[in-house]
């Protein structure tokens, strides 16, 4: 088993918390797991990825090639065509599709959603608004980490495992609100498919 | 084993206070900061009181170091690599005082400058200096050698050099932890004299740092680090150094068919690249940084067929990755579909509600009546006042090179000069520049932009809050010129009428716009409400 993915969005939006509940149940899983991030100033509202790897062998590159991945798993829809070159032959690209717009310059939504629906195997969600309806805005990545489970060979109740090991720390409450939001995405995705 | 999933930065930290760590010291910045934050968030370090507080810069976080090492005791000193510039002159030094309680020098170099203003290569540092450097190739190398760096540290009597790179910083992997080790107890060097550097005593330092050069490369012939893979094909032998194996490897999932020396620490094991350079008929080197091996090769053997960064055969800058190491093995590649043409650039900015907008802003309005290229700025995020819709700022160089290059350019006759730095750059780097200012009475502006944290880094404390006032005071500007306000919306007509005020002044002045960070500001009043 490989699992190559890039995550994606803007400085902020949280897709180092994504990575740090696959990373948890990943390693529950006795799998080997390479985790990169980025710190410093593009956390600034730029652009930022994860190099998520995770194998049941050996993991030598802390990046992962382009052409490899497996998965995009993007929070913000421009953002997911950013990493295309990135994207393998066979990968599937998971989006949310509201947009960020802290820059002047940002295209036509037509024109983005028309990119994301030209890509052979995508699936797209408005994750934000998914969230708003059980009033947890924050975890619109959690929506996002649902949807793209279904891509994920790593069992759902690791998953949840996964968000009870990161966001316990915080309270029962938060732990159930991200554990709902990660099933209306899952939900979601298993809907799309059929 | 205990499997930790660590950064590499959190493997070194983890590493050394398992070793029996006595004190971290260092500075912010990226991407070398997590070490010291690991440590100040450990709960063994907090129990035994290892010592974790940010130091001014890189100079006395180095110097402290060495101090403790001095002391007996185990230290590790943490910075980015041009942090190693500011701490060079200790550095350099401390080779020739040689250490006594374990002393650990990392450098996390930052290739393709995703965070810097440079790539500048440590291993440089490391060789100049003439002391052992150790380049892991991933985070359970990092915590090894790190945990096992202390005590070649002290069976030489020299401190080390660790050197990673930002991929290697940032990227998080399970770790195997080792037994827990006691601290050393205080204990003063044997001799009494090993650091007082008078030249009759360096020089018989510096001989017995020469003499140690060949137990030095005894050591790299014999170390687990370099490791020689032979293999079959010998029309190529591959050098392979830290993080850059594995961007190798990644490219022969079923093994490599070269033989393949890989390094991680150094000098050079001349032996094994001997060998190497007579079985092969070619040699490729792979490095992140700089061509610092293949350079060295040249001198080893000159009429030999090398390959690297400096034949063309990788690009001479920027971080390597599986891929340019395919192009480098003559890989055909099927790669992903281009970024679509849609896609817009998303240059980092400057939070909602930050501070520095609305000195920019008002800087801005100031500047109109001037002209262009007045503003000499520093690092930090308000080094962001250089791109849209600021474009303000006309400098970014080194650490509290702000006020300096002001006043240089006062000096050639420049008016308005005005210097923009953030706090904690002003205690890193910038007083002895504003007291230069002072002593000649240079007519220039700094605006001390303070927003009372490291912001850039993720918000550290900062040595600056409550003392800005009192400092500049000290150093001898005069107090009427010396001007608080705080950076607001509503505060911008004041804002702008105090910066022509004291543009116009001939002489020093200092304006301090003071609110916190939103960032840090935000994260505090987080935790209030969660006590509450």
């Amino acid at each position: 088993m490989k699992l190559d993915i890039i995550l994606a969005g803007v400085g902020g939006q949280g897709i180092i918390s994504i990575a740090s509940v696959i990373g948890s149940a990943a390693l529950k899983n006795n799998l080997f797991l390479k985790q990169s991030e980025v710190h410093g100033m593009s956390q600034r509202g730029g652009d930022v990825q994860s190099h998520l790897r995770i194998s049941n062998q050996l993991i030598y590159s802390d990046l992962i090639p382009q052409g490899a991945a497996d998965l995009i798993l993007s929070i913000e829809p421009m953002e997911s065509l950013r990493y295309l070159p990135y994207l393998s032959q066979t990968g599937w690209l998971v989006t949310n599709t509201e947009p960020y717009k802290n820059i002047q310059n940002y295209p036509e939504m037509e024109a983005i959603l028309k990119e994301i629906e030209s890509q052979p195997r995508h699936l797209s969600l408005n994750a934000d608004e998914m969230a708003k309806s059980i009033n947890a805005l924050k975890s619109m990545n959690i929506v996002m980490l649902g949807a793209a489970s279904l891509y994920i060979p790593i069992s759902y109740e690791s998953l949840e495992d996964g968000i009870r090991d990161i966001f316990g720390k915080k309270g029962s409450d938060i732990v159930n609100m991200n554990l709902q939001a990660m099933k209306l995405g899952r939900d979601f995705a298993e809907k799309s498919k059929k | 084993m205990q499997q930790l999933l660590l950064l590499g930065d959190e493997a070194i930290a983890q590493g050394a206070i398992d070793a029996g760590l006595s004190g971290i010291y260092a500075y912010p910045g990226t991407p070398s900061t997590e070490i010291m934050e690991y440590v100040q968030h450990n709960e063994v370090a907090l129990s035994r009181k290892i010592h974790s507080k940010w130091s001014a810069n890189e100079k006395t976080a180095m110097e402290s170091a060495i101090g403790m090492s001095y002391a007996g005791k185990r230290a590790i000193v943490c910075m980015k690599h041009v942090g190693l510039n500011v701490a060079a002159d200790g550095f350099v030094n401390a080779a020739v005082t040689g250490a006594n309680g374990g002393l650990i020098v990392v450098a996390a170099d930052d290739p393709s400058m995703h965070s810097s203003q440079n790539e500048q290569d440590s291993r440089f540092y490391g060789k100049f200096a003439m002391i052992p450097i150790f380049e892991p190739a991933n985070q359970q190398e990092a915590y090894e050698m790190t945990y096992n760096g202390f005590k070649f540290s002290e069976k030489y009597g020299f401190p080390i050099l660790l050197r990673l790179t930002t991929r290697l910083a940032h990227s998080r992997a399970g770790v195997g932890q080792r037994t827990l080790q006691n601290e050393n107890t205080l204990a003063l060097p044997q001799d009494k004299r090993q650091f007082v550097l008078l030249p009759s005593i360096a020089r018989k330092r510096f001989k017995t740092l020469l003499e140690t050069q060949a137990k030095f490369e005894e050591e790299s012939e014999n170390s687990p680090y370099n490791e020689y893979f032979d293999a079959k094909d010998k029309s190529l032998g591959i050098i392979a150094c830290g993080i850059a194996y594995n961007y190798l490897m990644e490219n022969f999932p079923n093994g490599c068919p070269y033989p393949v020396l890989k390094i991680g620490q150094h000098p050079l094991p001349r032996k094994k690249i001997e060998r190497l350079a007579n079985e092969c008929k070619e040699i490729l080197v792979l490095e992140d940084g700089f061509p610092f091996v293949e350079e060295q090769l040249k001198g080893f053997f000159e009429k030999f067929k090398i390959k690297g960064r400096l034949d063309g055969t990788l690009s001479r800058d920027g971080e390597l990755n599986p891929n340019k190491v395919a192009v480098a093995l003559g890989f055909v590649q099927v790669l992903g579909k281009p970024i679509p043409e849609v896609v817009q650039g998303r240059p980092p900015m400057f939070c909602a509600g930050c501070g520095h907008i609305d000195v920019y802003n008002a800087l801005k309005e100031t500047l109109k009546e001037y002209g262009d290229g007045h503003v000499f700025s520093d690092i930090g995020c308000y080094t962001l006042g250089a791109l849209p819709p600021f474009e303000v700022v006309n400098s970014c160089v080194d650490m509290g090179a702000s006020i300096t290059m002001a006043k240089g350019a006062a000096d050639a006759g420049l008016h308005p000069a005005v210097a923009v730095i953030g706090d904690s750059t002003f205690i890193h780097s910038g007083i002895t520049g504003l007291l230069d200012t002072v002593i000649e009475k240079t007519s220039i502006t700094v605006i001390i932009s303070d927003n009372s944290t490291t912001g850039m880094t993720g918000g550290q404390d900062s040595h600056a809050v409550g003392r800005l006032v009192d400092i500049c005071k000290g150093l001898g500007v005069e107090p009427e010129h010396i001007r608080t306000i705080v950076p607001l919306k509503k505060n911008h007509e004041e804002m702008v009428r105090i910066m022509k005020e004291e543009f116009e002044y001939k002489g020093v002045s200092v304006i301090i716009p003071q609110r916190e960070c939103i960032q840090t500001a935000g994260r505090k009043a987080r935790e209030k409400s969660k006590k509450d």
